[in-house]
C-alpha cells in the first residue's frame, strides 16, 4: 500500500508540472506586454511604477526562473497580490466554502438520481424506467448546463418566487437549492448510464446465476451479491467526478451569482484583475490534482484487487 | 499456413468491415428520433450556409426605439436590446455555432485519429510520448484552463475558440482511437496482411484504421453539440466572442447581462431553444449512430 501511495505521488510530478507549465507557457507564448495588459491597457504608469511591478512578478527574469519563482511561491500557499493590494490567498480563503458546499450538495443530489435512475433502469430492461433513463441521460448530456440554470431560474424564481436566483443571502440551503440541482443533473447523465451498464452486467454474470440456482431469494442476490459488485465502477467514476465538481463550477456559480470561485475567477476576468485570474485559476488546478490524488490512493481501499496491480 | 489461405482470409476481413455498416446504416431511418434530429441538422446547416434563405431583413439594421419590441408580424421573434430584429439575428447566427462545434469536433478528430493510430500500431517510445501528453492533458480541468487562455486573447475568433477546444478534447478522444487500435492490431487478418509482406503505413490506412475507426466517428459526432454550447459558455463568461460579431452565444451572453432577460424572457428563450435543439439533435444522431454502426455497444 505505502509503495502504491509513493508511485502514485511520483507519477503525479510529471503531470503537476506538465499542466501548469503549460498554461503557464501558454500564457507565456501571447506576444504583447504583460504589465500593459494586467494594468488595464488604456492606463498611463511610470517608468518607477513598471519597474516595480516587473519585479513584482519577476518579469525580468528568464522564463524558467520567473515558472520556478510562482510555482515555488504558490506551493508555500503565496499566490501573490493584485493591483488593489489585496492578497489573492485571503480572497481564495473567503471563496472556497461557497464552492466547496456548492460541489458537496450538487454531489450528493448527483448520487441520488444518478444512482436511482441506473438501478431503477438496470432492474427494469427495455421496459418504461430504461426508457425513461434513455430518454434522462440523453436529454442532460445535450442540453447545456446554462439553459438549464436559466429555465429553472425563471420558472422557479421568476415565475413561482419560490427561490432566490441570485447571491447567498438567503442562507445554506435556500440559496444553494437551484445551482446544486442543476450542477447535479448536468452532472448525472453519465452516472446514470454507468449504473446501469454495470448492474446489468453483473446480473448477466455467471455468479449471480450460481446464486439464483442455490436458492437464495431474489432480495439477498439483488442486496448482497448484485449491488456491491455492480458499484466498484460506479465508485471509481464518483470518485474521479468530484475533482471535476470541484473545479468545473464556473458557469453555474457565474449565473448564481455565487462568491464561489468559479465566480470569483469570472468576475475577475471581467474587471481585468489579472493576478486573481491567474492565482484563482493555478489554485483551481492544484485542488483538483489534489483531490484526484487523494481519491485514487483511497480506491485500493474500495476495490482490493487494484492493490496487487 | 499457404498463400491462398491467408489471402482469403484478409480479403473475408475486409468484407466483414464493408458489410456490417452499410446494412447498419439503413437502419438508422427506421427512427422517428433520428428523422428528428437529422431535420434539425439540416436546417441549421442551411441556415448558416444561406442565410438569405431564412430572413431578408438585415441583422445590423437597428431601431432603437423598438428596443425589447416582443413579436410583431413579420418578425416573428420581436426584437433585441438595440431594436435590431431578433429573427434574422439567430439565422446569422447559426453559422459562427455551427462553425464552432463542427470545425472542433474535425480537428479533434483527426488529430485523434493520426495520433491513436501511431500510438496504438507502433506502441513503444511513440506510444509513451503520445499517452504522456495526453495524460498530462486530462489531469487539467478543461474548464479553467481555457479560460486562462482565452483570457490571453486580446481578440478572439472563431478559430481562437476551436483552437483552445481542441488542444484539450483531442486527448481523451486519442484514447478510445488508441485502445480501439490495439485490439485489432493482432486480428488474423492483420497479421495475414503483415505476412504478405504489406508495409505498416498501408495497413494502418486500409485495414487498421477502417477497422478501428468506429467509435471514434460516434464520438465526434456527440462532441459537436459540446462545442457549440462551449461557445455560448465562453461568451457568458466574457471570453467568448464579441459583437459585432453573430452568434447564438453572444445572444444569449447579451440577454443573460443586466437581468435583461428578466425584464424580455424571450430574448434568452429563442437562442437558447435553437442552441438545445441543435445539441439534442447532434448527441441523438450520434447516438443513432452508435446504434447502428456498433451492435457490440448497443444498449
Amino acid at each position: 500500500m505505502l509503495r502504491y501511495a509513493l508511485r502514485r505521488i511520483l507519477m503525479m510530478i510529471p503531470t503537476l508540472i506538465g499542466s501548469t507549465f503549460l498554461v503557464y507557457l501558454l500564457v507565456f507564448l501571447i506576444p504583447g506586454d504583460p504589465v500593459a495588459r494586467l494594468a488595464g491597457g488604456e492606463k498611463r504608469l511610470s517608468n518607477s511604477t513598471i519597474a516595480a511591478i516587473r519585479d513584482q512578478y519577476n518579469l525580468d527574469d528568464p522564463f524558467f526562473v520567473q515558472y520556478g519563482k510562482y510555482l515555488w511561491g504558490v506551493l508555500q500557499g503565496d499566490f501573490g497580490h493584485d493591483f488593489n493590494g489585496n492578497s489573492v490567498s485571503t480572497l481564495i480563503a473567503t471563496a472556497l466554502p461557497y464552492t466547496v458546499v456548492l460541489a458537496l450538495s450538487a454531489f450528493v443530489l448527483k448520487i441520488v438520481i444518478g444512482v436511482c435512475l441506473g438501478v431503477w433502469a438496470g432492474l427494469r430492461q427495455g421496459r418504461f424506467p430504461d426508457k425513461f433513463n434513455l430518454f434522462f441521460t440523453i436529454f442532460f448530456l445535450a442540453v447545456p448546463g446554462f439553459i438549464i440554470a436559466y429555465f429553472s431560474q425563471y420558472v422557479f424564481g421568476i415565475k413561482l418566487h419560490w427561490l432566490p436566483i441570485s447571491g447567498v443571502q438567503a442562507g445554506f440551503p435556500l440559496a444553494f437549492i437551484l445551482p446544486a440541482i442543476v450542477l447535479a443533473l448536468e452532472t448525472a447523465s453519465p452516472l446514470a448510464r454507468l449504473s446501469r451498464t454495470s448492474l446489468v452486467d453483473v446480473l448477466r454474470s455467471d455468479y449471480i446465476v450460481t446464486a439464483t440456482a442455490k436458492g437464495i431469494g431474489p432480495q439477498r442476490i439483488m442486496w448482497v451479491h448484485a449491488l456491491r459488485n455492480a458499484f466498484v465502477p460506479v465508485v471509481t467514476y464518483l470518485g474521479l467526478s468530484i475533482a471535476a465538481l470541484l473545479g468545473g463550477s464556473v458557469l453555474i456559480e457565474t449565473i448564481f451569482n455565487l462568491p464561489g470561485l468559479g465566480g470569483t475567477l469570472a468576475r475577475a476576468i471581467d474587471t481585468q484583475n489579472g493576478p486573481v485570474v491567474v492565482g484563482v485559476s493555478v489554485f483551481l488546478l492544484l485542488f483538483y490534482l489534489v483531490a484526484a490524488l487523494v481519491v485514487d490512493l483511497l480506491y485500493p481501499i474500495i476495490d482490493p484487487r487494484v492493490r496487487h496491480a | 499456413m499457404p498463400e491462398s489461405t491467408t489471402t482469403l482470409i484478409a480479403v473475408r476481413g475486409m468484407r466483414m468491415r464493408r458489410g456490417r455498416p452499410r446494412s447498419g446504416l439503413r437502419s438508422l431511418w427506421k427512427s422517428p428520433f433520428f428523422d428528428i434530429a437529422a431535420l434539425i441538422i439540416v436546417v441549421v446547416t442551411l441556415m448558416s450556409l444561406f442565410p438569405g434563405l431564412f430572413t431578408s431583413i438585415d441583422p445590423r439594421d437597428c431601431n432603437l426605439s423598438m428596443s425589447r419590441v416582443g413579436p410583431q408580424p413579420g418578425h416573428p421573434m420581436g426584437f433585441d436590446i438595440q431594436g435590431c430584429d431578433y429573427w434574422s439575428n439567430i439565422v446569422h447566427g447559426a453559422r459562427t455555432s455551427l462553425e464552432v462545434g463542427v470545425y472542433t469536433a474535425v480537428l479533434s478528430f483527426v488529430i485523434a485519429l493520426v495520433a491513436g493510430s501511431l500510438a496504438g500500431y507502433f506502441g513503444g517510445i511513440t506510444d509513451s510520448i503520445i499517452s504522456w501528453t495526453s495524460n498530462v492533458i486530462l489531469g487539467i480541468p478543461v474548464g479553467i484552463a481555457s479560460l486562462v487562455i482565452l483570457y490571453q486573447f486580446r481578440s478572439r475568433t472563431v478559430w481562437t475558440i476551436v483552437f483552445v477546444l481542441v488542444l484539450f478534447s483531442w486527448a481523451a478522444t486519442m484514447r478510445y482511437m488508441r485502445s480501439s487500435v490495439m485490439q485489432v492490431r493482432n486480428l488474423e487478418y492483420i497479421q495475414a496482411a503483415r505476412g504478405l509482406g504489406v508495409g505498416p503505413w498501408r495497413i494502418l490506412r486500409t485495414h487498421v484504421i477502417p477497422n478501428a475507426v468506429t467509435p471514434l466517428i460516434v464520438m465526434t459526432t456527440l462532441s459537436v453539440g459540446a462545442g457549440m454550447a462551449a461557445e455560448a459558455g465562453f461568451s457568458i463568461l466574457g471570453v467568448g466572442l464579441r459583437l459585432p460579431a453573430f452568434s447564438w452565444g453572444i445572444q444569449i451572453a447579451l440577454a443573460s447581462q443586466d437581468g435583461n432577460w428578466q425584464i424580455a424572457p424571450l430574448l434568452m428563450f429563442f437562442p437558447a431553444l435553437m442552441l438545445g435543439l441543435t445539441t439534442l439533435a447532434f448527441v441523438v444522431l450520434g447516438e443513432s449512430l452508435r446504434d447502428a454502426l456498433d451492435p457490440k455497444a448497443r444498449r
